[in-house]
């Protein structure tokens, strides 16, 4: 037995609610877990910062206790004592606080031993030293991440919780700010990474496939999008269409206990509001009492599943198995308002023959029901007069209680029927809705909206989530004779190339002699087999020509890197890198066009991962004429080279042509940077990881390099896919005819 | 000599007309007018020809075209025997001796270079002049030449020559509508009328998804498959899975659209 008197604590506070608290707690805990409480209470006092933390504690040490086990009472104490020993003092009432929901969602010792631990992590990598000393400061991160925990717990697994926060600090350890926004879930890498360790089917991973489906099984094209049940400001956040698109979870559990798994789930929600869009006819909502409301919505739903069985009967067993089954006479009339209880069982009567259901107003409606669909060609109408019927029949005085029943009655899968119903009267509020007179300014001055693409992360070997923005823009063009110029003045180059080129043209017939099968008969080896065979050799039977066909089929874009080194002057008429690129790009550009393979030139450059510029210089489409001319011709460098973000552009694009063999050419002085990037081995490991990505889109990369020093790092990037030109004078000349030999 | 006979359609083909078109080939056939079908791969093109050269009386000679087919197949070469080289006529020409139907098959695969040896066979000429043997054939009062390609690859290589386009009266093929297509497949097969139409059902869907990751749904020639697979007692999913979907392709996300829709039709 515990004497309250024993127990060392001088807040007066404490010492006066401590009675009552462990009369309480003892009815929980045994006579070995009171001890740890006790014990935990001193621990806490001794502490010294104040009574709140050792209230807070009182309060919620039993509920730990309930859900994770005694066990788990006086490490929790022991945790906020070492809290309280680093500069985070201000965390130890929110640790408290939360930490019995934490329990009530960990509902295990071990969980929770790794939840404590977790804590301590973050503790000891965010608070924040200076010059190297003991840490100083408080953490930023770690009241956002306490108060935030017990949600964050009831979408991921602590191994999901740990991976989320692990790459919060990795990311923004340098910065205070970042990191708190990270922990708050503000910032939209933190809310992607949080996506990306959710268990279960995300919607994303399977949205084509849903596309697909509806457009398989209704014709209906529309896009899917994904709201978050956590972020989303409904109160009850259940699916949805409207002229925008498909709005679903954005992620189902795996598999849950009806063997459904989450794909399914979503094709239920899919088929559902098929189901609506086909057959729903919006009725008026103004004259309908939210109970009938209820009702009629109940009768619709079934209608609409019902016609979508009879259309495709596989669909059953996926809303059997997703719908609830509400216990009969489990809702108690006196105590709660049962309306939902009600009306869920009468959609699982109606949806399921072996319901078992024995009262007989629901009984009558579902025959009354069957009937009505039995006759064929029902309306939504129809229903709304069944719905009137049934909540004028079972009417109860409880149902306006506030105590709803919502055990069993959520349809998980079906929509919040926002089309069912319209309205005379509009909303009051329009008037005074003002449209914005004045649109806002896109960031970077572009009418095309950003692409974002992942950057890899080789220290944590994962990806960053639409790290970076990539801005697309045509060229701004210059004027067209500067490159004619060029062109002229590399005339006798271009007579060379034009030699080599004639013997790699497409030649599309060659033929194959000495074939045993053949188009056409090959006489003279014909005449000597014959010779032969009468002068009793063995003749030869290849007697046969045929013909093959030899095109070329080949889609290349080339990757011009337009970064502020391209200023530098090389050559020895004092021509700048930059001119020297014109030169040979035109050549090349001549060349190909010469050969008439499908050919796209880009330029890019970076400031900061917010502002990748892609510029088109030309496109697969486009003839190398006057505008693609003037384009190349205003070409200027500035800025920086992330080279990752820009290879991914480019290969999207590639991925999209038609060719045998699809090329990249990257044409480059340096090695990826940017001015956000400390780590220099960061964009070299991103665009590496770029190329193997591109690899398997069967995209072949290849990089020229003027950068002498280039061996550092360009193998890395493209493995023995390069070549380093050291002498940059000669690039007009051997631009081409690296070209040639590659595709040859 | 040759064997006519073995040319002949001796039994009647299932064909179900669901247009005009029986009367309009027939009408065509009468002037020998060359024909050209088109549609969709599996629609019951080449099954319509055969049909009608069982409703005619006439020989047909099927050659299916390929990018490899040179116009010594089609019109004939010289082949090595005992006593030096001897003539083999081509398909074509045997075609236009004998007056049979020459049906050229998915003509488009084969190279253009090819399909120009059919131009004098199909103009007032009605000749086709073997150059390397220094014959003209007379063609017969009873051959025609029917042609058939498919529209639907869009691509510029694989398109017929204006010249070649012009020198045909063209007929358009498609998929029956769902409850003829159903019935065609039930009476192939022996099906019941009620999966038959599931099946269709199943093609419709993939056919929904032409342009979006499939280059061509599902022909009515894969159900009769699919429904044949069902009456050697597979089940029936399992039957439409292996005949509908493996078949058609390899992209992840449509197998898998495709699969559930037919969880979704068969239950």
């Amino acid at each position: 037995m515990v004497d309250p008197a024993q127990i060392k604590c001088n807040y007066s506070k404490v010492q006066e609610l401590l009675p009552e608290t462990l009369a309480e707690v003892r009815q929980v805990l045994s006579e070995e877990g009171m001890k740890s409480f006790v014990e935990g209470i001193e621990l806490l006092c001794m502490m010294g910062r104040g009574a709140e933390p050792v209230l807070v504690y009182m309060e919620e040490a039993a509920e730990v206790a309930r859900h994770a086990g005694e066990a788990m009472v006086y490490p929790v104490a022991r945790t906020a004592y070492q809290i309280s020993r680093s500069p985070n003092a201000e965390a130890i009432v929110p640790f408290l606080q939360t930490i019995a929901s934490v329990a009530r969602r960990l509902e295990e010792k071990k969980l929770l031993e790794g939840y404590l631990e977790t804590v301590l992590e973050l503790v000891e990598k965010t608070s924040i030293s200076i010059h190297g000393s003991h840490a100083t400061m408080a953490s930023p991160a770690l009241i956002p991440f306490l108060e935030i925990a017990p949600r964050l717990l009831g979408e991921l697994n602590i191994g999901g919780l740990r991976r989320w926060m692990a790459y919060g600090i990795q990311q923004h350890s340098h910065h205070p700010d970042h990191l708190a926004e990270y922990f708050r879930l503000d910032s939209p890498d933190s809310r992607a990474v949080m996506q990306r360790e959710r268990s279960g089917t995300l919607l994303v991973d399977v949205e084509r496939l849903l596309e697909l489906y509806q457009l398989a099984l209704w014709g209906i094209d529309e896009r899917v999008y994904p709201y978050s049940r956590m972020l989303d400001e409904r109160s009850d956040p259940r699916p949805y269409y409207d002229d925008e698109g498909i709005f679903l979870p954005d992620v189902h559990d795996d598999l849950d206990e009806n063997g459904i798994t989450g794909l399914e789930h979503y094709l239920a929600s899919l088929a559902h509001m098929a189901g609506h869009r086909r057959w729903t006819a919006p009725v008026f909502a103004d004259n309908r009492s939210p109970m009938q409301r209820i009702a009629i919505e109940t009768f619709e739903d079934s209608r609409i599943e019902y016609l979508l069985m009879q259309e495709y009967p596989g669909l059953r067993q996926l809303f059997l198995a997703l719908h609830p089954i509400p216990v009969e006479d489990e809702c108690d009339e006196a105590r709660a308002s049962c309306v939902r209880h009600r009306l869920t069982m009468l959609s699982r009567a109606i949806l399921d023959p072996d319901h078992g259901y024995r009262n007989p107003d629901i009984l009558e409606f579902v025959e009354k029901f069957h009937e009505l669909m039995g006759r064929g060609d029902t309306t939504t109408m129809d229903v709304e007069i069944l719905g009137i019927q049934f909540m004028a029949r079972t009417r109860h005085a409880s149902d306006s209680q506030s105590h709803v029943w919502f055990k069993d009655t959520e349809i998980s899968y079906r929509d919040d029927n926002r089309n069912l119903w319209q309205f005379y009267e509009l909303d009051d509020d329009e008037d005074f809705h003002v449209e914005p007179t004045e649109l806002e300014e896109a960031e970077p001055d572009d009418t095309l909206p950003p692409r974002h693409y992942p950057e890899w992360d080789y220290v944590t070997q994962t990806y960053r989530p639409d790290w970076t923005s990539v801005f697309e823009t045509l060229h701004p063009a210059g004027d067209p004779e500067f490159i004619d110029g060029l062109l002229r003045k590399h005339d006798r180059l271009a007579k060379q190339i034009k030699r080599m080129l004639d013997l790699l043209k497409p030649q599309n017939y060659v033929r194959v002699r000495y074939q045993e099968e053949g188009s056409e008969l090959d006489l003279d080896i014909a005449i000597r087999s014959l010779i032969d065979y009468k002068s009793g050799h063995d003749p030869d039977p290849r007697i046969n020509v045929s013909h093959r066909h030899n095109d070329r089929n080949i889609a290349v874009t080339l990757l011009l890197d337009l970064s502020e080194s391209l200023n530098q002057q090389v050559g020895s008429e004092g021509q700048t890198i930059l001119e020297l690129e014109q030169e040979a790009v035109s050549l090349l550009a001549w060349a190909i066009e010469q050969l008439g393979d499908n050919f796209a030139i880009a330029g890019f450059h970076s400031n900061t991962r917010h502002e990748v510029r892609y510029y088109h210089i030309k496109g697969f489409s486009e003839q190398f004429n006057l505008d693609v001319k003037g384009r190349l011709a205003a070409m200027g460098a500035g800025w920086s080279t992330r080279m990752g973000a820009a290879m991914r552009h480019a290969g999207h694009y590639l991925s999209h042509q038609k060719a045998d063999k699809k090329l990249l050419l990257v044409l480059t002085d340096g090695e990826p940077s940017d001015v956000d990037v400390r780590d220099e081995r960061h964009l070299i490991e991103d665009a590496r990881m770029a190329v193997r990505e591109l690899d398997q889109e069967d995209i072949y990369s290849y990089c020229i390099n003027l950068d002498q020093r280039a061996d550092d790092y360009v193998s890395d990037i493209f493995g023995t896919h390069y070549s380093i030109i050291d002498n940059i004078e000669r690039l007009p000349e051997k631009l081409p005819k690296l070209f040639l030999a590659l595709t040859k | 000599m040759i064997d006519i006979e073995q040319y002949k359609i001796t039994e009647e083909p299932f064909y179900q007309p669901y247009g005009n078109e029986v009367a309009q080939y027939e009408s065509a056939y009468a002037s020998r007018l060359p024909v050209m079908v088109k549609g969709p791969t599996g629609c019951g093109k080449s099954r319509f020809i055969e049909y009608m050269a069982w409703r005619l009386g006439k020989p047909i000679i099927t050659v299916a075209c390929n990018e490899d087919m040179t116009a010594a197949d089609l019109v004939g070469r010289y082949l090595l025997d005992a006593d030096g080289t001897r003539w083999l006529d081509g398909p074509l020409t045997t075609a236009a001796r004998i007056g049979a139907i020459c049906y050229l098959d998915e003509v488009v695969e084969a190279r253009q270079d090819t399909t120009v040896v059919i131009h004098p066979l199909t103009d007032h000429r009605r000749t086709l002049p073997l150059d390397k043997k220094g014959e003209v054939v007379k063609a017969h009062p009873d051959f025609q030449l029917v042609i058939s390609y498919n529209p639907g690859y869009q691509s510029l290589m694989k398109d017929l020559k204006q010249s070649t386009k012009q020198r045909f009266v063209g007929m358009d093929f498609d998929y029956a509508p769902a409850d003829l297509e159903a019935r065609i497949v039930a009476e192939e097969t022996g099906i019941d009328s009620d999966t038959a139409h599931k099946l269709v059902k199943v093609g419709e869907a993939a056919r929904n998804l032409k342009g979006h990751g499939l280059d061509e749904g599902i022909s009515t020639r894969l159900l009769v498959y699919a429904a044949s697979l069902m009456k050697n007692s597979l089940d029936a999913p399992d039957a439409a899975r292996m005949a509908l979907v493996r078949s058609i392709t390899d992209d992840a996300d449509i197998r898998d659209t495709l699969d559930k829709a037919i969880d979704a039709v068969f239950g």
